[in-house]
C-alpha cells in the first residue's frame, strides 16, 4: 500500500487490544429468587405470570399460573397473599397487588372459557383422591396433568369441601367455584359424590387404585365446656357455615355472640350480620393483637358494625343472656381470670374454636403415626403407609386454601415419582434477591390501584362479592408495577452503560451475553443492574 | 424540553430500553444495530465516564445526522485512549487536532465542507475539560463568536486525567488534585475561581447550549438531538465521572454523576440564544455530602475535625445553582 508521508503502518482496529484481559472480577448473569415467589405457599411462579400479563398477554399469563395452581379466580378471592407481604415494592411505595392481578387472571380466564392444556400421555396408574377441598382438587389436576388416571371420592354432596362449606358467599361466589371446579373435571377426573371412605384399604382394593392422596380437611368442631341452661342455644361454626349452603339458613335470632378469634369467628360473624342481627359480638379471650385472624378481616368486620369484646372468656350461657368473666394477661401473655362478671343478652351462641380431622378412615391402614390429631407426613407428604400421601387440613400446618392447593401440588410430583419407582429431585433454590441487590432508581413511583370495596350498607345486608376486581387497564397498570426483583426484563440498561460495549444484546426473549474479551470487569452493569439479575464474581487469578 | 412523560410505571422511562417500549421510543443506545462510534478495546480505565459519554452522544449524533459526521478531537483522555498510533476505537471520520484547536479545525472542517456543497455531512469537535476551558478556550469563543456550523462537545472530568490529575479551570472548589493537594489552611482547589463555561458560552448568545451528565441517558441523547436541529456554533457540557482521578468505585461511575445532579452541584439545563430554556428537576434531593464522600479527592474534608466550613461551602453553591435554575419542583 502507497502510504503517505510519515505513516509507515496501516491503520488498525482497536479490537486487537483484548482488554479483558484487565479483569480482577466478571460480571455473570444470575437469576434471584423473588420474594413474593419465596413466600406463596402454593408455589406459584408470580413473578413469571406478572412478566406475561406486563405485555398485556393474559392468556400466557394465566397458563403460566396454572402451571402450579389450578384455581386462580378462587385464590385471587380468598388467599392471604403472603406474597404482597414480602414484595419488594412495598419499601419503595406499596405492594403490587399481586392478589388483584390473579382474580383478574382467573376471572378472564372464566369469561373467555380458556382450558387446561392436556398434559402427560397416559401413565396406566390409578390415584384415589379423598375429600374435594382445594388440597384434593389441585392434587387431582396436577396427577392428572401428569398422565395418571385420577378418581375422587367426596363425602359430600358438592365439591368444594371448605371453600364451599366454610368459606362464606360474600368472599367467593359459587359460580366462581363451579367454574373452576368444572374446568379440573374436564381434564378427564371422575369425582364420586356422597361417597364417604369409611375403610381406606378397602377402597383402594376394591378400585385398583396404585396410591391414595388423603386431604379430607378439619370439619369437626372442637368444644369448651360451658356450663348451659336448658333452652340456651348453641351452635357450632362449622354447623352455621355449612348451614349457608343449604335449604335453610340457621336461624341465629336478633343478638348473636361469637367465641373465638380466628378467621372462622370473624365469617361467622360476619355472616350473622347479613342474616339480619342487630347485634354480633365477637368474645376472645385475649387482645386484638394476639388474634389469629387477620387484621383486614377484623379491620372490614369492625367497619360492617361487629363488635369485639377482647380479653373475655364464657363462663355461662342460658336462655336469652350470657355471662363473660373478664380476662387479663399475665407476664407470658396468657390470659388469665380476674373474677369480675358481665352479663351479655344474646339469642344465640356460636363456638368458633377451632377444628379437627375424622380420621375414622385411617382405620386399619397400619404404620400411621398420628399425633394431636393430625396424620404425621414425611418430607414428600407420605404417610408412614407407602403409597398413601396426605395433605391440607388434615397434616400439621396452617390452616390455609392457599397452603391446601400447595400441598395437592406438592403430593401430586411426588406421587408421580413415587408411582415412577424415583425419588423427586428438587432443584437448588436460587438465593433470594432482597431488596438491597435492586437499583431503585430506575423504578419510577405510582400509587396501587386500591380495588373499589362495595359500599359498606350493602355489603351488611347482602352476600354479594365485598372486594371489586380490576378492569383491563388497572390490572395492566398493576402487573407493570411489579420490579421483576432478581430476573432480567430486558431493559437494555448492562447493554447502554458499559463503558466498552462489552454487552451483546440478543434480542427480544433472549436476554444478553457478556463478551469477557473486553470486558474490563468495572462493575457499572452490576451496579446499575435495576432488578439484581447480575453479580460481580472474583476472577481465579 | 427533555423529560418524557412516564408511561410505564415497571421503570418510567429512565432505563435504557424496555421490551414493553415501542422501538421507537427506546434509547439510541437500546438498539441492536446501534453505530457504537467508540469501539471495544478502546485503553480508557476500567468504569471510564468519558468513554461512556463519548459514545452516547457520537451515537446520538450519529442517528441524528444519518451517519453523515466528521469529529475533530482534541488532545486528552479520549484522544490518548481511543487511538494509540495505529489502532483506532473510532468508527466514525476522526481527525486528531492539538490540544488547543480543536475548535478551530472543525470550523475549517464545516467551511471545507460548505465550500465543496456537502452540506447535509455534520461537524462535531470534542475534549475534555482542560482543551475546552483552558487551552482550547481561545478558539472555542471565536467559533461561538463566528457561529460555525459546528457542535462541541465538552467532557468535563473536572482536571487534567490524562496527565495525571492536574487542576485545570473546571476543577470544583476543595478538590485535591496533583497541583492542589489537600495541605495547608485551604487544602484543595481553592474556591472563587475557575470557569463556569457553559454560561459563558450562553453569554456569546448562540443558538443553542445544555448540560447533561452519563447518569442520564435520555436527555442526553434529546440534547444531542435538539443540538444537531440547529445550525451555527452550539455546546454541550457533559459531565463525566473518572474513577480514577476523583478515587471512587469504578462501578460507581454512574452513581456519583446521579449524585452531582441530584445535590444541584451540577445543573442539568439547556438554554437558546442565551436564554434557559429548560431544567431537569432533582428527583430526590441530598446534600452534598452524599456526593463528596464516596471520592477520595474530597476524603481530606471528611478527616479529624472535619471541614465543615469547606462543605457548607460547596453546598452554598449547590444552593445558589438550585436557585437559580429552580431544580426542586415548587410543589415539593
Amino acid at each position: 500500500m502507497e502510504k503517505p508521508f510519515a505513516i509507515t503502518l496501516d491503520p488498525g482496529s482497536s479490537l486487537a487490544n483484548r482488554t479483558g484481559s484487565w479483569r480482577t472480577s466478571r460480571p455473570e448473569y444470575v437469576d434471584r429468587l423473588p420474594p413474593c415467589n419465596h413466600a406463596c405457599p402454593a408455589g406459584e411462579n408470580i413473578q413469571g405470570w406478572l412478566y406475561h400479563a406486563e405485555s398485556g398477554d393474559y392468556e400466557a399469563a394465566w397458563r403460566e399460573l396454572v402451571k402450579n395452581n389450578p384455581l386462580p379466580a378462587i385464590m385471587g378471592r380468598v388467599c392471604y397473599h403472603p406474597c404482597e407481604g414480602a414484595c419488594n415494592r412495598g419499601r419503595l411505595d406499596e405492594s403490587v397487588a399481586i392478589n388483584a392481578v390473579e382474580r383478574f387472571l382467573g376471572d378472564e380466564a372464566i369469561r373467555r372459557g380458556w382450558r387446561f392444556a392436556h398434559g402427560a400421555p397416559t401413565s396406566g396408574r390409578r390415584v384415589l383422591v379423598v375429600g374435594a377441598g382445594p388440597s384434593g382438587l389441585s392434587a387431582a389436576y396436577h396427577l392428572r396433568t401428569l398422565g395418571h388416571a385420577v378418581e375422587i371420592h367426596e363425602a359430600g354432596p358438592l365439591a368444594g369441601g371448605m371453600m364451599r362449606f366454610g368459606i362464606p358467599q360474600y368472599r367467593l361466589p359459587r359460580e366462581v367455584l363451579d367454574a373452576e371446579i368444572a374446568r379440573i373435571l374436564d381434564l378427564g377426573v371422575k369425582l364420586v359424590l356422597n361417597a364417604k371412605v369409611d375403610d381406606l384399604l378397602e377402597t383402594m382394593r376394591a378400585g385398583r387404585f396404585d396410591a391414595a392422596f388423603l386431604a379430607v380437611g378439619a370439619h369437626i368442631a372442637k368444644r369448651a365446656y360451658i356450663p348451659a341452661g336448658d333452652s340456651s342455644r348453641i351452635l357450632d361454626a362449622v354447623s352455621v357455615l355449612r348451614s349457608m349452603e343449604g335449604e335453610d339458613q340457621p336461624l341465629l335470632g336478633r343478638r348473636v355472640v361469637v367465641y373465638g378469634g380466628g378467621n372462622t369467628a370473624i365469617d361467622v360473624a360476619r355472616t350473622a350480620r347479613r342474616l339480619g342481627a342487630e347485634e354480633a359480638i365477637l368474645v376472645y379471650r385475649r387482645t386484638r393483637e394476639r388474634m389469629p385472624a387477620h387484621d383486614f378481616e377484623v379491620e372490614e368486620a369492625l367497619q360492617e358494625g361487629v363488635m369485639m369484646k377482647w380479653l373475655s372468656t364464657i363462663r355461662q350461657a342460658d336462655e336469652g343472656r350470657i355471662v363473660v368473666e373478664k380476662m387479663r394477661l399475665d407476664d407470658k401473655g396468657f390470659p388469665q381470670p380476674t373474677g369480675e362478671f358481665e352479663t351479655l343478652e344474646a339469642d344465640s351462641l356460636v363456638l368458633a374454636l377451632g377444628q379437627d380431622v375424622d380420621l375414622s378412615l385411617l382405620q386399619g391402614v397400619p404404620d400411621l403415626e398420628i399425633r394431636d390429631g393430625v396424620v404425621k407426613v414425611d418430607s414428600h407428604l407420605m404417610t408412614g403407609y407407602p403409597g398413601v400421601f396426605a395433605g391440607g387440613d388434615m397434616v400439621p400446618s396452617e390452616r390455609t386454601v392457599t397452603v391446601a392447593i400447595g400441598h395437592g401440588k406438592k403430593a401430586a410430583r411426588n406421587i408421580d415419582a413415587w408411582l415412577r419407582g424415583t425419588a423427586r429431585q428438587l432443584a437448588p433454590r436460587h438465593e433470594l434477591a432482597s431488596f438491597d441487590k435492586l437499583n431503585t432508581w430506575y423504578y419510577s413511583d405510582a400509587p396501587k390501584t386500591v380495588r373499589p370495596v362495595l359500599d359498606i350498607l350493602r355489603r351488611q345486608s347482602t352476600f354479594d362479592e365485598v372486594v371489586g376486581g380490576l378492569d383491563e387497564g388497572n390490572a395492566l397498570f398493576e402487573a407493570r408495577r411489579c420490579l421483576s426483583c432478581g430476573n432480567c426484563f430486558e431493559c437494555d440498561n448492562c447493554y447502554g452503560v458499559c463503558p466498552d460495549n462489552a454487552v451483546i444484546k440478543l434480542g427480544p426473549g433472549k436476554r444478553f451475553r457478556f463478551n469477557y474479551d473486553y470486558c474490563k470487569g468495572c462493575g457499572i452493569c452490576a451496579a446499575e443492574c435495576p432488578c439484581g439479575a447480575i453479580r460481580m464474581v472474583a476472577e481465579q487469578i | 424540553m427533555a423529560f418524557q412523560p412516564v408511561k410505564f410505571y415497571q421503570t418510567g422511562t429512565f432505563t435504557v430500553g424496555n421490551r414493553l417500549l415501542a422501538p421507537e421510543e427506546r434509547s439510541v443506545q437500546a438498539d441492536m444495530a446501534r453505530i457504537n462510534s467508540l469501539n471495544s478495546g478502546h485503553r480508557a480505565c476500567q468504569g471510564c465516564g468519558e468513554a461512556l459519554g463519548a459514545r452516547y452522544a457520537i451515537d446520538a449524533a450519529m442517528r441524528s445526522t444519518g451517519n453523515r459526521l466528521i469529529a475533530a478531537n482534541a488532545t486528552g483522555c479520549l484522544e490518548v485512549f481511543s487511538t494509540p498510533y495505529p489502532e483506532t476505537s473510532w468508527q466514525i471520520p476522526w481527525i486528531h487536532s492539538v490540544f488547543g484547536n480543536a475548535a478551530a479545525v472543525a470550523t475549517g472542517i464545516a467551511a471545507a465542507l460548505k465550500v465543496k456543497g456537502h452540506a447535509e455531512v455534520r461537524v462535531v469537535a470534542q475534549g475534555g475539560d482542560g482543551g475546552t476551558t483552558d487551552i482550547g478556550f481561545g478558539c472555542l469563543s471565536g467559533m461561538f463568536e463566528r457561529n460555525d456550523d459546528v457542535l462541541y462537545i465538552c467532557y468535563d472530568n473536572e482536571a487534567y486525567m490524562n496527565t495525571g490529575v492536574q487542576r485545570s479551570s473546571a476543577t470544583p472548589p476543595g478538590a485535591r488534585t496533583a497541583t492542589t493537594m489537600a495541605v495547608g489552611p485551604q487544602p484543595g482547589n481553592c474556591f472563587g475561581q475557575g470557569k463556569d463555561l457553559p454560561r459563558i458560552a450562553m453569554a456569546h448568545g448562540i443558538p443553542y447550549v445544555a448540560t447533561a451528565t452519563v447518569a442520564d441517558l435520555r436527555d442526553l441523547e434529546y440534547k444531542v438531538a435538539r443540538a444537531m436541529s440547529f445550525h451555527g456554533a452550539r455546546y454541550l457540557h457533559i459531565l463525566v465521572p473518572c474513577p480514577v482521578g476523583w478515587g471512587h468505585g469504578s462501578h460507581e461511575t454512574i452513581r456519583i454523576a446521579r449524585l452531582a445532579r441530584e445535590t444541584g452541584l451540577f445543573p442539568v439545563f439547556e438554554a437558546e440564544d442565551g436564554e434557559v430554556t429548560g431544567v431537569s428537576k432533582i428527583r430526590k434531593p441530598v446534600p452534598v455530602e452524599e456526593y463528596l464522600r464516596p471520592q477520595k479527592r474530597f476524603a481530606h474534608l471528611f478527616g479529624r475535625p472535619p471541614r465543615i466550613d469547606i462543605i457548607a461551602g460547596l453546598q452554598e453553591i449547590a444552593d445558589r445553582n438550585i436557585r437559580r435554575y429552580g431544580l426542586l419542583d415548587s410543589t415539593d
